[in-house]
């Protein structure tokens, strides 16, 4: 066991976490990810292994799925990115690349990313000042690609207007918190 | 007395009393009041001064299309200039000054243009200011500008802040009269998604200033009871005081909602004003329309406004300008007015209709086939001279006059996309018509339906028809159902200082003379005499100059056809425009892995792309950055420095072709290199010329890590995605960033193996035998972390860049400086990463400027003939080959005392300094603590053959010109020991 003491992408050595009345914006440090991408002309062998550790059928584009182990969301052609708990699956590329082996092309992103929750009752009007998304039709298990202060961003819906999971860039992760915690106070 | 003109009744709060002060006098008003109603009611009708003669003004209108009522609003930072009256809500402490005066609005020295308006007429500028030339810069335009402009500027920094947002609706209302409202109502009742945006701050339109009653009550609680229900349907998204400002590509429209306007200052952490983008998949227009003015000789004087504006302050603002007033019109609209004043108490003095044939009154005076010809006043109306059916002239004495020459529909939006609307010929106005943007419906009066039922029904049906719905249409609510025709009246016969455009003074003489000129084209017309220019873009006087252009020109109104409307509908504070995009918020930061441990060492820090980078680590009694580079250089040659470089650009490529992708995007060959190497490649243009540098490194068969310059990063990235994706579809190579996934240092120095062997966990051998120079290796650290040793090295040094899950950075960073006491470890910046690759004569972004080829930089020979690379063959083009092609070289100065300069040309030793006679430039200078003086990179015509000749670097902007000796670009190391030791 090695023998490093990490820190969050915010630099603390503990999640951030801030509340404007009933919404929180959570830092969440444990999440494994890695991409997946089928090969080529392996696309429907790569899906295959997929649903059999997700549990459920792959993600369609503009949503993500949940699984016991795993959870997914679409990315691109062919294409998504999986994610675990941090504890337990911190080598969570290597174990995916173990089971698709020469189906997918597998990339470790857990430390490309910053991932926060945000949760609360009134989360889409902080929402709304962030991204150009249609929170109208955001239904749970909705995902998508957006940008958030010029910051190309995941934003996934765990409960429609109730909470939203949001991936940003990691070495960007003060600017992508103050644009949230702005827009909170903007709004809240 | 206070608030002299205050009348009955009105939707103003009168059990709370606001205070506030215009020109620093005090008065009273109330919640409910706009600015112009509660000074109104304050007996106040002076409010500013016109824009070229200074003429005395007060409200024209009570809505945004004011073109007069503009004052500077609140003090210090905020002031904010230009600011209308008749939408500025009132609130408590508001503070607002006339503009555009001097010393005083009562008494401005200007006006003295006022008697001098024989010269000042449309084209004054253009004629006036031609001669003599040289007066134009240093006397005219300096006294053009300072009487240029209506208000001032604070010159202070908006303290306000601005936020921008997103909306989504199926159905976008824009508008909340009765047809919006109606409109509302119906799509969300059908359970739609909708926006209703309305400018004003109370929802109604003009039932809010109307006595009519729609459906049994009256049209204001109509209004407030439908407000009221719509509030209650989650579906339904009220969005007041929110101006849509423009209609632009795709359904997206820009909506300006006024946050804290209404406010003395915005509440902690809450916007001034938010910029909504809202995507609708349909929209209705209801924007209404505006009331028409008749030109007449001195129509501009304060007390004289549009008839319904007077009607609306009567009803909803409970104010009136004056106790006796006078009503000029040439429809029933006008006496409505004059109904409606007459039941709250107010004289009418006379109804002065034009028609011959106009309704006679129990009530008040009409007096049928008269027209207003002049009128008097200095700083507020007193008398009308009325030219009566007979010809007689009689005079009224009235403190108001309003006027009525019909309705115009706003049409604004519907042209934003370049869309043309039609004339209508029962209403002789401009009807929405031609090509609306797309998605767009219009409805209510803004379609030409005047009445309150045209309104009513219009709106609910444009709603099911934009929605789809079926079924049977509700009923409609029972209103006030006139007939909606208007014949034109658009000025007195024989008038000449008869105002068309009250905010730019251009009046009815003013477009004869432009005609008269030779200008035509309605275009023309405007830029001209400037009509329909500045804050209220014409609302008020387009049509009137256009009538009168046609007249002239003898065509009808359509034949001459209007200007073009654009965004924005009405002024638009630039500050809402940018957002939070502003100082330090213009764009996001990225912070490296190492961030907060350099913050603890002092690091002084450079924004490298939207990087913050540690440039230099100042150590106690360094006073100047020299000190502390050439420390860091020397310390890293001596033994061993750490330098974060996780900002370079890292592509991980993988897949069964991803060799062959490489060979086709680096001009030099990659298919052959074995696992667990590294190689430099070079990355061509299609046009040959270099684009990007970095090294791909084989971690398996089918995986490569490639790294980018820092700033190219996603650049080169983009490029590759276009390759893969357009020019190797069918190639199996998947391409994703990992830059911010792993945090890498350079560890340079003789001293860097032993450090890192202290890291690197036993089993990985990191000897120069186990571990030449150029390889790479997936290896673990501190006791079985996931780790990547790379043995490249841009300092010259024996070097390695070893990588780590970012997480991990910033323990990994101090680890190396806790291991490397023993050796005086040193962390170094940019500046010394700069100047080590110029020691050592490594190409950077200087050298790869967009202009340069591999045969430039000295790479040549490494485009690969045996295979087909992007830029390759375009990089054989003769132009680019020709014998005394630049080539990169070192630059040696032979005084040690001598500076080098990047941006200096290189010229022969003796003989013309010229462009004619230029030998090259340098493009990297830098101070070298190894060799003590200063060196420089460039490129130097066949400089590979011109080793040891004397040159002038010169630099005609600094006054500098320098002996330079050629030499190699390798000043340290050229034979490469180091980096293999």
């Amino acid at each position: 066991m090695h023998d490093l003491t990490p820190i969050t992408a915010l630099g603390g050595s503990a999640a951030r976490v801030d509340s404007v009345g009933d919404v929180t914006l959570t830092e969440v440090p444990d999440v494994a990810l890695a991409s997946v991408a089928a090969r080529r002309r392996q696309e429907a062998a790569c899906a295959q292994t997929l649903e059999r550790l997700l549990g459920t059928a792959v993600p369609l584009p503009g949503y993500a799925a949940e699984g016991a182990e795993y959870a997914a969301f679409w990315t691109g052609p062919d294409q998504w990115m999986l994610s675990a708990d941090f504890n337990g699956y911190e080598d969570v590329a290597a174990r995916i690349k173990a089971e698709v082996g020469d189906r997918a092309s597998v990339t470790e992103q857990t430390d490309a990313w910053v991932c926060f929750d945000l949760v609360g009752g009134r989360i889409n009007a902080v929402l709304e000042l962030l991204c150009n998304v249609d929170l109208t039709r955001f239904e749970t298990g909705r995902a998508t690609r957006t940008s958030i202060h010029h910051l190309g961003c995941y934003v996934i819906s765990t409960n429609a207007g109730q909470s939203v999971r949001i991936l940003g860039p990691r070495a960007s992760a003060d600017s992508l918190h103050h644009a949230i915690t702005t827009a909170m106070a903007s709004a809240l | 007395m206070t608030q002299k003109n205050r009348l009955n009744g009105g939707q103003i709060d009168r059990d709370t009393t606001l205070s506030f002060t215009f020109d620093g006098k005090h008065y009273k008003g109330h919640p409910g009041d706009t600015l112009a109603s509660a000074l109104l009611a304050n007996n106040v009708r002076l409010m500013g001064r016109s824009f070229k003669y200074h003429r005395p003004r007060g409200p024209l209108t009570a809505g945004s299309e004011e073109p007069n009522a503009i004052v500077e609003l609140r003090s210090g930072a905020r002031q904010e200039p230009n600011t209308r009256a008749t939408t500025a809500e009132l609130f408590d402490g508001l503070s607002a000054t006339s503009q555009n005066r001097w010393p005083s609005l009562t008494f401005d020295a200007m006006a003295i243009n006022d008697r001098l308006s024989n010269f000042l007429t449309a084209g004054f500028y253009y004629k006036t200011f031609m001669w003599p030339a040289a007066f134009w810069e240093k006397i005219y335009e300096p006294i053009i500008r300072k009487a240029a402009g209506l208000g001032s500027l604070s010159m202070r920094a908006d303290p306000d802040t601005y936020d921008k947002g997103f909306r989504h609706c199926d159905l976008l209302i824009i508008g909340a009269g009765p047809a919006g409202l109606n409109a509302a109502l119906t799509a969300g009742r059908a359970g739609a998604q909708v926006i209703l945006a309305d400018e004003d701050f109370r929802m109604g339109g003009r039932l809010n200033a109307e006595t009519y009653s729609v459906a049994d009550m009256s049209g204001a609680d109509w209004a407030r009871q439908t407000v009221a229900e719509l509030a209650t349907l989650s579906n339904v998204r009220l969005m007041p005081r929110t101006t849509v400002i423009g209609a632009f590509d795709h359904g997206i429209y820009g909506a300006v909602k006024r946050v804290s306007d209404h406010l003395a200052t915005p509440a902690a952490g809450k916007p001034r004003q938010i910029l909504w983008r809202i995507y609708a998949k349909q929209t209705l227009l209801c924007a209404g329309a505006t009331e028409r003015p008749i030109a007449f000789d001195n129509n501009d004087r304060p007390g004289i406004m549009l008839a319904a504006s007077l009607r609306a302050y009567a009803t909803r603002w409970a104010a009136t300008p004056a106790q006796r007033v006078a009503i000029f019109t040439n429809n029933d609209d006008g006496h409505r007015t004059a109904r409606d004043l007459q039941a709250k108490g107010v004289k009418i003095a006379a109804v002065i209709d034009t028609r011959q044939d106009a309704a006679r009154s129990y009530d008040y005076e009409v007096l049928q086939g008269a027209q207003v010809v002049d009128t008097k006043g200095r700083l507020g109306l007193t008398f009308v001279e009325v030219k009566q059916a007979d010809g007689s002239i009689r005079t009224v004495e009235c403190g108001a006059l309003g006027v009525s020459g019909g309705w115009n529909p706003n049409v604004h939006l519907t042209c934003h996309q370049r869309g043309r609307p039609t004339w209508n010929d029962s209403l002789a106005a401009f009807v929405p018509g031609g090509t609306l943007p797309p998605g767009m419906s219009v409805a209510g009066a803004a379609n030409g339906d005047l009445s309150t039922h045209g309104a009513l029904k219009s709106g609910a049906e444009a709603a099911r028809k934009a929605l789809g719905l079926k079924g049977r249409a509700p009923a409609v609510p029972q209103a006030e159902d006139a007939p909606g025709t208007q014949t034109p009246f658009w000025y007195v016969e024989g008038c000449s200082r008869a105002w068309l455009d009250q905010q730019n003074d251009v009046t009815v003489k003013d477009v004869k003379l432009s005609h008269q000129e030779g200008f035509r084209s309605v275009e023309h017309l405007k830029r001209y005499t400037t009509l329909g220019m500045a804050t209220d873009q014409g609302k008020t006087s387009n049509i009137g100059g256009l009538a009168i252009m046609a007249e002239l020109a003898g065509k009808s109104i359509p034949e001459v056809g209007t200007t073009i409307f654009r965004p924005p509908y009405t002024p638009t504070a630039i500050g809402v425009l940018a957002g939070r995009m502003r100082g330090k918020e213009f764009h996001p930061t990225r912070l490296t892995p190492s961030h907060v441990w350099a913050k603890e060492r002092g690091a002084v820090f450079v924004e490298v792309g939207n990087w913050l980078r540690a440039q230099w680590f100042p150590l106690p009694g360094e006073t100047h950055w020299r000190q502390s580079v050439d420390r860091e250089v020397t310390a890293t040659r001596a033994s061993v420095g750490v330098c974060d470089c996780t900002t370079l650009g890292k592509i991980d490529v993988q897949g069964s072709d991803a060799a062959t992708f490489l060979n086709t995007v680096y001009c030099n060959g990659f298919a052959k290199l074995a696992v667990g190497k590294t190689r430099y490649g070079l990355m061509l243009r299609e046009d040959g010329i270099a684009m990007d540098d970095g090294t791909a490194a084989r971690l398996a068969e089918d995986q490569f890590v490639v790294t980018t310059t820092t700033a190219n990063a996603g650049r080169v990235y983009q490029h590759m995605e276009f390759v893969r994706q357009c020019l190797m579809p069918e190639a199996d190579v998947q391409l994703i960033s990992t830059t911010e996934a792993w945090a890498q240092y350079a560890v340079a120095g003789p001293n860097s193996r032993r450090l890192l062997q202290k890291i690197v966990d036993p089993d990985h051998d990191i000897s120069n035998e186990g571990f030449p120079f150029m390889a790479c290796a997936n290896i673990t650290v501190c006791g079985g972390l996931r780790a990547r040793l790379f043995r490249i090295s841009f300092s010259g040094e024996l070097a390695f860049e070893i990588a780590v899950p970012s997480r991990y950075g910033d323990a990994l960073m101090r680890r190396l400086m806790t291991e490397g006491e023993e050796f005086d470890v040193t962390p170094y910046g940019t500046e010394a990463l700069g100047v080590m690759r110029i020691e050592k004569g490594h190409a950077a972004g200087n050298e790869l400027n967009g202009t340069t080829t591999a045969l430039n930089l000295g790479m040549g020979r490494m485009v690969s003939k045996s295979k087909d690379s992007i830029g390759s063959k375009l990089s054989e083009r003769p132009g680019l080959n020709e014998a005394d092609a630049l080539m990169q070289v070192g630059l040696r100065p032979l005084s040690a005392e001598d500076k080098v300069t990047a941006g200096g040309h290189l010229m022969k030793a003796s003989g013309l300094v010229d462009a004619a006679h230029d030998q090259g430039y340098v493009t990297s200078a830098a101070y070298s603590p190894t060799l003590g003086r200063m060196i420089g990179l460039g490129f130097l015509k066949d400089g590979g053959n011109r080793m040891g000749e004397t040159l002038r670097l010169v630099s005609p902007v600094t006054d500098l010109t320098v002996e330079v000796e050629v030499v190699s670009a390798h000043f340290v190391d050229p034979e490469g020991e180091r980096v293999r030791a």
